[in-house]
């Protein structure tokens, strides 16, 4: 007997919940929904673009009856709740029919405040909430002239776009002198009545309301001072109350809103409340974000789960008129302990403003150039501290020498066929197609679904940008990302949950974490066999079935399926006898292409699988062991020579390169690690954009840390000065250590860097001399277990070699 | 038309893992579970023709190494939202051995 879920509202927040619901425990409830409008669920946020003609009703419909039927809902529409029994636990509404719950779930939004001015209610005095306000604007709009708009608020904003579109004269009213007072400061806010003014908007600012006139239809306004103006509509966009009217007939705890717990759950435990209609932690919700991650909260204890935590939200909103790139979010006022960043351009159009408090940011206002604005969001979400880059903030994430977007930065100015996404081909149109045509919300939905910002990540910024203006509220990533699908526990917790517990293999994990799969899937595998690999060295059996292909086969696969090899060259030196045997392993396995790689060693491409245990043992012969060219693990150490042949060579930088290589060989780092020697301040090996970088000074060692060439270019920073080699190896060992206990697997050292801070890093490193050998030891110990050379491994092994021949061959 | 051709002792299939049955139109990855069933697929993506046997397994799924598909094992599809299919072949064990349906 399936227990009956009865929903009150027909909404984006009840319905959310539902579809979250059927995530987790889709046959659980019998579910029944009550509706007041006569539509199935639809997007309201889109119905700004619906008044401005820019979409139809149909386009915004996000559940269609089959939808319903098709999980088994009974739905009401055109059908209002007017009471809840709650001891006998049966909802009423308000044509008599009837539905018996075990769990009630109130979703029934909210309602337009209208200004209690003589005239509210006359014919033609609306508010901007659903499809029956649009069909009354857009006759309006073929009939009269003159539309009145009550709040310069985002709502208000684009109900004022919309109707100026459709041809009317609107004025807009706003109490204060400034436009979205509670989303821009006085400067954004000039910008941006400036710039709707140009668009043909009239604006009336601090004016009061008085009356409004008219006999059975609305014929004018007048205000306070006097003034009167005609209107054939007036709309009341001056803000929104939770409806609570039901809730507080039926007995529950209301203030502004139905108030909720952390669980979603009223004061009656049978009763849960989502969406606009709640209060929770004293603070109601107006935009969508808030109230998805409601939704998944309220579904997991509507599913007894019982683990949900809804801990509150902070918001970021934008301005959905065409052409206006507007964004904000946060606190953004301040006071005298905060500090402001401002970048302005008036003729450029570009306003930007972070407000910084303790060196984490606070809020942000952003006009005219709004690429970043998910990132501020980020940071500010995140509380990262931006003391390390705070003098390059304000210009943004991008990086100089991004590659891959072509130094777009504004998604609007580009046209549908511009390609957004240079990995995978995808150009502007497409990712909006699969917005409108997919039901799509969220940056994920939207790589999963275009494959667009799933590669390399350079165009994220952009697409970001799409789907806040193709969808309205952005949903912005959660603030604590899971490992996976897999499971709800982030990386920290994985890692500390391993060690506390002393889980030794992944079964062990799987078990002990409640894990959502069998055998997990092809990102938590490698993530946790890395992790139990890190904790226990000398107790963890590396599990090769868990390796990505690269690592369990040694060698890096090709777009065509045969691999290439790459041994090893130290510090990037040679000898005529190892040349000629990689000469003529390339002869004899007919690799198909020779080729210096950029890491300073030879890649010999076109190898067939089956040949690699023979390639390797004629290698080894030579003397040549495995480049590792494939792993997560220490890559290369470049170096330029130094002072045993350049005439601006400081120290032995070909000598110190190679010791590095010699100590650090072989070891699994959480993603590739890659190190350089430069001999003098030149930098001819680049030093400074490794992940160690050694750069020699007359007086010893530059030890710079943090550098990622490729994707996002960042430039080490110092780490230290040191005077021996001897150092150099002991900072360079502590610092991979360090990595490689607290980095996140797959995050290079530059992000982990920006993570934990700088500061942290120099803290453990430099400043505690006892921790840092400590570190050195830990990871001097672990290369006693690790430091071997995979290659003649696998040869030794017949059941290894095994593996990479066909079990058989058929002819 | 009975066409079950021998491929070797079930042990020599890793378990979460994959041997290539080597044919002259291609080849056909044979893949064993963590629960130890057994699936056959020809060693083709949907995609772009990346090798799944290479691929990491998981559940009864394989990712393909190349792009990240992630492909059924039992029908052979692609997992949405990516749409794609490769071919399926039966397979059977008897007494430890692995035999493949070639052919139709």
């Amino acid at each position: 007997m399936k227990e009956k879920l009865v929903l009150i509202g027909n909404g984006m927040a009840g319905v959310r919940t539902l579809e979250e619901l059927f995530k987790i425990a889709p046959d659980h409830y019998d579910i029944t929904v009550f509706g007041a409008e006569p539509h199935t669920n639809y997007n309201r946020i889109l119905l700004s673009p619906v008044l401005a003609g820019e979409k139809t009703i149909a386009d915004i419909i996000l559940n269609d009856s089959g939808w319903y039927k098709e999980h088994g809902i009974t739905l009401h529409t055109s059908s209002k709740v007017v009471d809840v029994n709650r001891s006998a636990h049966r909802v009423i509404a308000e044509d008599g029919t009837m539905a018996e719950y075990d769990r009630l779930l109130l979703a029934t939004g909210s309602n337009p405040f209208i200004i209690p001015v003589p005239g509210h209610d006359l014919e033609g005095v609306i508010g901007f909430r659903d499809i029956q306000d649009v069909d009354t604007m857009l006759s309006a709009a073929r009939q009269g002239r003159h539309a009145v708009v009550i709040g310069g608020g985002l709502l208000g904003l684009e109900a004022a776009n919309g109707l100026q579109i459709q041809g009317m004269e609107v004025t807009v009213v706003h109490l204060t002198e400034t436009l979205m007072e509670r989303q821009l400061d006085t400067e954004s806010g000039k910008m941006l009545q400036q710039s709707l003014e140009a668009k043909g908007l009239n604006f009336l600012m601090t004016k009061q309301t008085e009356a409004i006139l008219g006999n059975e239809h609305v014929t004018g306004v007048r205000f306070k001072d006097g003034l009167e103006i005609p209107a054939d509509i007036v709309v009341m966009a001056a803000g929104i109350r939770p409806n609570i009217e039901l809730a507080k007939k039926i007995g529950l705890h209301c203030e502004r809103g139905v108030v909720v717990n952390d669980t979603m759950q009223t004061f009656d435990p049978r009763i849960y409340a989502v969406g606009e209609c709640v209060q929770h932690r004293g603070l109601t919700y107006g935009l969508v974000a808030p109230l998805f991650e409601q939704a998944k909260v309220c579904a997991n204890h509507l599913a007894r789960y019982g683990i949900g935590r809804y801990p509150g939200s902070i918001t970021s909103t934008k301005l959905k008129v065409t052409g206006i790139d507007l964004f904000s979010a946060g606190n953004f006022i301040g006071d005298e302990q905060s500090e402001e960043i401002i970048l302005k351009d008036a003729s450029l159009g570009v306003y930007k403003k972070i407000l910084l408090k303790d060196d984490k940011i606070q809020g942000a206002v952003m006009y005219g150039d709004t690429v970043d604005g998910a990132w501020y969001f980020q940071l500010m979400r995140d509380g990262t501290d931006v003391s390390g880059f705070r003098d390059a903030l304000m210009f943004g994430q991008a990086h100089l020498g991004d590659s891959g977007h072509g130094g777009q930065n504004a998604a609007a100015a580009m046209s549908d066929d511009m390609e957004i996404c240079g990995c995978n081909g995808v150009c502007k149109g497409d990712v909006i197609k699969a917005i409108t045509s997919k039901g799509l919300f969220t940056l994920e939905e939207v790589r999963a679904h275009t494959k667009a910002s799933s590669s390399c990540g350079s165009c994220t910024g952009l697409v970001e940008q799409i789907l806040a203006s193709t969808v309205g509220d952005y949903s912005t990533t959660p603030k604590k990302k899971s490992l996976c699908n897999c499971c709800e526990y982030t990386h920290d917790e994985v890692r500390r949950s391993i060690v506390e517990n002393h889980l030794t293999t992944i079964g062990a994990v799987h078990e002990f974490l409640e894990w959502k799969t069998t055998d997990g899937c092809a990102s938590c595998r490698p993530a946790l066999n890395y992790y139990l690999l890190a904790a226990w060295p000398r107790e963890f059996v590396d599990d090769p079935q868990s390796r990505f292909i690269n690592e369990r086969a040694h060698a890096n696969i090709q777009k065509d399926g045969s691999y290439s090899v790459v041994p090893r060259m130290w510090g990037g030196v040679t000898t005529a006898d190892e040349l000629r045997a990689i000469a003529d392993a390339a002869d004899r396995y007919e690799a198909k292409t020779v080729k210096v790689t950029g890491g300073q060693r030879i890649d010999l491409f076109g190898i067939k699988k089956e040949d690699l245990p023979s390639i390797w043992a004629d290698l080894n012969a030579a003397g040549m062991v495995s480049g590792h060219a494939y792993g997560k693990s220490l890559r290369t150490v470049k170096t330029c020579v130094g002072s045993e042949w350049c005439r601006f060579g400081t120290q032995d930088s070909t000598g110190m390169g190679i010791q590095l290589e010699k100590m650090a060989w072989g070891s699994w780092t959480p993603h590739k690690f890659k190190m350089a020697v430069s001999g003098c301040p030149r930098n001819c090996a680049e030093a400074t954009i490794k992940d160690f970088g050694v750069v020699c000074v007359d007086s010893g060692y530059e030890l710079h840390v943090g550098g990622n060439g490729g994707i996002h270019i960042s430039a080490t920073d110092l780490l230290a000065r040191v005077t021996s080699e001897e150092e150099v190896k002991e900072y360079c060992g502590a610092f991979m250590q360090l990595y490689r206990e607290e980095g996140h697997y797959l995050e290079r050292t530059a992000p982990w860097i920006e993570r934990v801070g700088l500061n942290y890093v120099r803290n453990r490193i430099v400043d505690d001399d006892s921790g840092r050998k400590l570190l050195y030891e830990r990871f001097l110990e672990s290369q006693q277990v690790f430091q071997y050379d995979p290659w003649a491994k696998e040869v030794a092994s017949s059941k290894r070699r095994n593996t990479y021949i066909p079990i058989k061959q058929v002819s | 038309m009975n066409n079950w051709v021998e491929i070797g002792p079930f042990d020599e299939i890793p378990r979460q893992g994959s041997r290539i049955l080597k044919t002259p139109f291609g080849n056909i990855g044979i893949f064993r579970t963590l629960d130890d069933e057994v699936f056959a697929l020809r060693d083709q993506c949907p995609h772009k023709g990346g090798p799944l046997s290479q691929g990491i397994v998981h559940g009864k799924h394989v990712t393909c190494p190349l792009h990240n598909w992630s492909i059924d094992l039992a029908t052979g599809e692609a997992a949405a939202p990516d749409v794609g299919c490769t071919t399926r072949y039966d397979t059977k064990i008897e007494d430890g051995v692995v035999y493949l349906q070639l052919g139709r």
